[in-house]
């Protein structure tokens, strides 16, 4: 069962690890023009120095609302768009200073399964022929070979070799990111970004598209890059997880230290927010105000404190710094560097020893 | 037991069929469910088990290849199948059964001030004119939450979250009987979500608005539930109290749907179901769950019968004969 593999105490995940990934300081601002000359006017800080490690063969889980960048930082690493600075170390060497040859190798070894399956094949190719398209520009195997691979990977994914002339629309939408998956796999790459894979599909199937992911690793040692905004599919998921606000990495931890303990606050309405299937269920909720600012135009210091709760003068001035504090578990908030545990919490009393009763009761639902 | 809310809406043996060159596809087929005042009822299915079909069926809005279009819908205590398609356009569409439809965020005007475009449906349902349907305008997008200096502003210049409480503003103004959700917060982030179930939550009980949720979110869905009914392949599987039915679900597909969801800090792992959902131009004979039933037994390819379980628990299933 693969559950053993996931289910690894927090010390085990933490414990050295070769690094198969390293992200260092990535920076990625989409130009905004207009006019007649098509001026830039201005920048869209879609990620903003973020840094974050992914080990060999494991999960790292990146979640966050839409328009956070996590798409974004997906892609920059991959180099399908290039990135404004900052390295992306694999093996020992910064894949931005790639030239084409060497471009071409790595994109052999570096895949993307995307959102929507309905539009990530193409109509009018068969589907064998999409999944073994990599395999033609890659390597020099032969239509026998490159067939035989095809009929392996969607044996793998739970396909029939059949399947392989027909065209995508005669799929259902899970089928579909099942053949995704093949494509992404056929070259057997290390390292494979998963842009929110489940999120188009019906509950009822989300669990198998998992689980065949979760073979995959497990026979061929993938690490996986999990972008998804469902909190609930990410922690079933991933061992470590990042969470992102407004371009930024607010908190990164091993998974069961971020999902009992999250420390920033942001983190705390995410979870706070996540829907349970159960009428009965009584929690305390945290309703932040006001929509995510944009990031054309990000607030200054911590991009958090227009809406968080416990916001201080601090928080408006300085950019807190994204540290360790302890076991792996990283995070961006200035009340945890006052080295008081509870500070940074979202419970009503701390909030009302801050704000006031009535900005608790406001909060707190 | 306690006190029972007024009945408003009552569907029965509702059925919408569409003509297609293949055949007739049964996308509503034959479906039953109550509404009380105050009160939501959650319909909850896989894409392409008809809820979005059933919504449309209930409010009238048919695509021109509708077919087979009968069964009975009761209005307190008129059958409104019965008025013709005049009178239901005066006398029920958004007068007493509104809609916010599915993707609301994005149907709004673009070249249309918020202002007006909540105000349009007062002026040409309530006969107000154009003083009077602002002011029912302004009232609601109080209700809802949007400030009123968005009353002037254009919907492309809104977030998602303001776009949805728009929606959901137009659908409230003439205060309807019955408004029908059609996936409110699907295309929204969890946070924004929330702020807009509890809306919601609000609503349902400050006006006198029963609500139909129509959604695939069964978590999100539970918070909003008073009953549910659960569609598969065109038909309702099984329909009751949603306390009862997030406890204990009846209905074989009722189980592994709630078994599929992903649930926070939980060590079991979510399941799947194998296989997919029949067709509806030509769905199997007998119980339309019976080739994914993990219970399936040879009682299964005759048409199972709809039991009534407990007080006020529906299931359509041969295991509860």
């Amino acid at each position: 069962m693969p559950e053993e593999i996931y289910h690894q105490t927090p010390a085990a995940a933490v414990a050295p690890r070769k690094k198969l990934i390293e992200v260092r300081n990535l920076v990625k601002y989409f130009p905004v023009r207009a006019g007649l000359l098509q001026r830039v006017q201005a920048w869209v800080k879609a990620v903003d120095d973020v840094s974050f490690f992914i080990n060999e063969g494991e999960t790292f889980g990146l979640v966050g609302e839409s328009g956070c960048g996590k798409t974004t930082v997906g892609r920059t690493i991959l180099r399908l768009i290039p990135a404004t600075s900052g390295e992306v170390i694999m093996d020992g060497e910064n894949i931005f200073d790639y030239k084409s040859s060497e471009l071409k190798k790595m994109r052999a070894e570096m895949q993307i399964i995307f959102q929507d399956p309905y539009s990530s094949l193409d109509p009018r190719l068969p589907i064998g022929e999409s999944i073994s398209e990599g395999l033609r520009i890659h390597t020099n195997m032969n239509a026998q070979e490159r067939y035989d691979i095809v009929t392996e990977m969607l044996t793998r994914v739970g396909m029939r070799a059949e399947h392989a002339r027909r065209y995508p629309h005669e799929f259902s939408g899970g089928q579909r990111q099942r053949i995704g998956i093949a494509r992404a796999l056929a070259l057997q790459p290390k390292f494979i970004v998963c842009d929110e894979p489940v999120s188009a599909l019906d509950v009822s199937i989300q669990a198998q598209v998992l689980n065949i992911l979760r073979e995959l690793q497990r026979d061929f040692g993938l690490t996986y890059l999990f972008i998804a905004h469902n909190l609930s599919v990410v922690e079933h998921f991933s061992e470590r997880v990042g969470v992102m606000y407004l371009g930024k990495m607010v908190e990164m931890a091993p998974r069961d230290q971020l999902y009992s303990d999250p420390l920033h606050p942001y983190t705390q309405a995410l979870m706070s927010a996540i829907p349970v299937p159960d009428p009965t269920y009584k929690r305390q909720r945290i309703l932040l105000e006001g929509d995510v600012p944009s990031p054309l135009n990000p607030p200054t210091g911590c991009r958090f404190h227009t809406r968080c709760p416990i916001a201080f003068d601090l928080c408006s001035q300085q950019e807190p710094e994204f540290k360790d504090y302890g076991n792996g578990h990283y995070a961006a908030c200035h009340w945890l560097e006052t080295g008081n545990q509870g500070a940074s919490k979202l419970t009503p009393d701390n909030i009302a020893a801050r704000k006031g009763r009535d900005a608790a009761e406001k909060v707190v639902h | 037991m306690e006190q029972k809310n007024e009945l408003v809406l009552k569907v029965r043996n509702l059925r919408l069929y569409f003509n297609t060159r293949g055949g007739p596809v049964q996308a509503v087929d034959g479906v039953d469910f109550d509404l009380r005042k105050n009160e939501a009822t959650v319909i909850i299915g896989e894409s392409g088990c008809g809820k979005s079909s059933l919504a449309k069926a209930i409010l009238r809005l048919l695509p021109r290849n509708a077919g087979i279009y009968d069964g009975e819908i009761w209005l307190h205590d008129q059958n409104i199948m019965t008025l013709d398609k005049e009178a239901y356009r005066k006398e029920i569409r958004w007068k007493r059964i509104s809609m916010v439809p599915q993707a609301a965020m994005n149907a709004l005007n673009p070249v249309m001030k918020i202002g007006d475009q909540v105000a349009e449906p007062a002026m040409i349902h309530m006969n107000m004119n154009n003083e009077e349907a602002t002011k029912a305008a302004v009232r609601m997008l109080e209700h809802v939450g949007v400030p009123i200096d968005f009353l002037h502003r254009y919907s492309f210049e809104l977030s998602g979250g303001m776009r949805q409480r728009s929606a959901l503003a137009m659908a409230l103004v003439t205060l309807p009987d019955v408004v029908i959700l059609d996936e409110p917060t699907s295309a929204l982030d969890v946070l924004t979500q929330a702020s807009i179930m509890n809306l919601m939550k609000r609503m349902k009980h400050e006006l006198e608005t029963a609500f139909i949720l129509i959604t695939h979110d069964i978590a999100t869905s539970s918070e909003l539930a008073d009953n549910v009914a659960v569609m598969y392949a065109g038909q309702v599987v099984e329909v009751g109290d949603a306390r009862r039915f997030f406890t204990q679900p009846l209905h074989p597909y009722s189980h592994a749907l709630m078994a599929s969801v992903p649930r926070l800090r939980e060590v079991v792992e979510p399941e799947f179901i194998s296989g997919q959902p029949p067709s509806l131009l030509n769905p199997p004979t007998g119980c339309r769950f019976k080739d994914r039933c993990p219970k399936r037994f040879d009682k299964c390819d005759e048409e199972p019968p709809t039991i009534l379980y407990d007080v006020d628990r529906k299931v359509k299933c041969w295991l509860y004969v």
